[in-house]
């Protein structure tokens, strides 16, 4: 229950964080929010040997810009949960990160950590497939923009180079008509995801639907976006029938393993459930 | 060894300076290095929350933060939140509401709870339940626990 042994280094600005990273190598690991990181340091399933601590560096914000909705990546969690932007504009996101873990665990959390972690379990990573969001990625050559869908690579493994710090997500600010939803099956608060499943949908006057972007979460070995679900649903009517389509489709495109938190066929047809019941969120949030 | 690093912290309103190594989880920092044993390791999964102390007025987990990182940073513990003496409404209520049988999460949840108040000094039920969601008692159904809040709430209105 004790970390091993580690070099600590708390560094004042972006470029001395990669200029860190960068001089020592494959043993030196960022530290943002800590709340996955810690955990498995302490059990040892991660050993450091150079930690970089990143929580002083000015990346926390919430903000429009450019037709785009901007985020820095060490905005906590908590944060997301009380800004008023999101609040208003981004349901999605509110439930997102009102799902993660508890209230202490999102007053250190970090947007950026939960995407950069790799994690299949976290939340953020099916929401941002869903809005179709962007990650910006600072390092030694500079600044370059990863579109989410290359992002997620394996468990624990993202398009992240070493030397690579995620700094803003950047989510294209959605057409008017647009309304999405989080929905979260856990055992109990504050645990994993058993299924998640994000939808976001764009829908005219018709009721008809321009757009649909749907994410899973833990159901695979990385967050998974449900492409044939969503190509399904654009110019259809969004209506039960439809609607259920969508689910059995999102439900096909699920890998998940059987595990504690039940077996794979019960979490298929969760994702089937959940992805009908967020479409529908997502469909009332739109029309509102 | 890896180089330890100086820390200042203030403690429930005193200055603190010492020199640590960067694993020093904070939980570890508070109990062994200022001997405040009222903030407890539980569970040590970040679950429990029994270990919950504030952190520039926030609710952290202090066994899930290394005690370097709250350097320049005031702490809460509980040993801070009764003032000269006398007992905080929080404090009160789990005394007049029978908020706690084995006392082990108690620290945590009022520490979690003073939060909670801080930012919603009218909370509803739903809220209560909410804002204590990352603190697990074994003993009382969390009933009572409620209702301590609940008192707290009114008294400090």
């Amino acid at each position: 229950m004790i970390p091993q042994s580690f070099e600590y280094f708390r560094p004042q600005s972006v470029s001395e964080a990669i200029a860190l990273l960068q001089e020592h190598g494959d043993g030196a690991k960022i530290l943002s929010g800590g709340q996955s990181l810690i955990p498995m340091m302490k059990i040892r399933l991660a050993r450091p040997e150079f930690i970089i601590d990143i929580n002083r560096l000015d990346l926390h914000y919430i903000k429009e810009e450019g037709g785009f909705l901007k985020i820095g990546g060490l905005t906590r969690e908590a944060d997301l949960e009380t800004s008023s932007l999101i609040r208003s504009k981004y349901l999605i996101i509110l439930d997102t990160a009102a799902s993660i873990a508890d209230p202490q665990v999102r007053n250190l959390a970090t947007v950026g950590g939960n995407l950069a972690h790799g994690d299949p379990a976290n939340d953020h990573p099916a929401t941002m497939l869903a809005l179709e969001a962007e990650i910006v990625a600072v390092g030694r050559r500079g600044e370059r923009v990863i579109p989410i869908k290359d992002f997620f690579l394996s468990v624990f493994t993202t398009a992240l180079e070493h030397g690579e710090i995620l700094t803003e997500i950047r989510v294209p600010i959605p057409p008017s008509g647009s309304g999405g939803a989080y929905l979260k099956l856990e055992r109990k608060v504050g645990d994993f995801a058993t299924v998640g499943v994000a939808a976001q949908v764009a829908v005219d006057r018709a009721g008809v639907c321009r757009k649909a972007g749907i994410g899973l979460t833990n159901v695979g070995a990385t967050p998974i976006k449900a492409t044939r679900a969503e190509v399904f649903l654009v110019g259809k009517t969004m209506d039960k029938r439809q609607i259920d389509q969508a689910g059995q489709l999102a439900a096909e495109e699920a890998q998940p393993s059987s595990d504690l938190r039940g077996p794979a066929e019960y979490k298929i047809a969760m994702v089937r459930e959940l992805t009908k019941r967020a479409l529908a969120r997502a469909c009332e949030r739109a029309v509102r | 060894m890896a180089t330890k690093k100086r820390v200042r912290v203030k403690v429930n309103g005193s200055d603190h300076e010492t020199e640590i190594e960067p694993r020093l989880l904070l939980v570890h920092f508070i109990r062994e290095v200022l001997t405040l044993t009222g903030t407890h390791v539980g569970c040590d999964t970040t679950n429990c929350g029994a270990c919950t102390v504030l952190l520039d007025g926030r609710a952290v987990k202090s066994c899930t933060i290394f005690a370097v990182q709250a350097d320049g940073c005031e702490i809460r513990t509980i040993e801070g939140v009764a003032t000269n003496g006398k007992l905080h409404p929080l404090q009160e209520g789990f005394k007049e509401e029978h908020g706690l049988q084995c006392g082990f999460c108690t620290p945590g949840m009022i520490m979690s709870a003073c939060a909670l108040l801080e930012k919603n000094p009218h909370p509803s039920e739903q809220d209560i339940r909410w804002g204590i969601s990352g603190n697990m008692c074994r003993c009382t159904g969390y009933q009572n626990i409620v209702k301590a809040v609940q008192y707290a709430a009114n008294k400090m209105a």
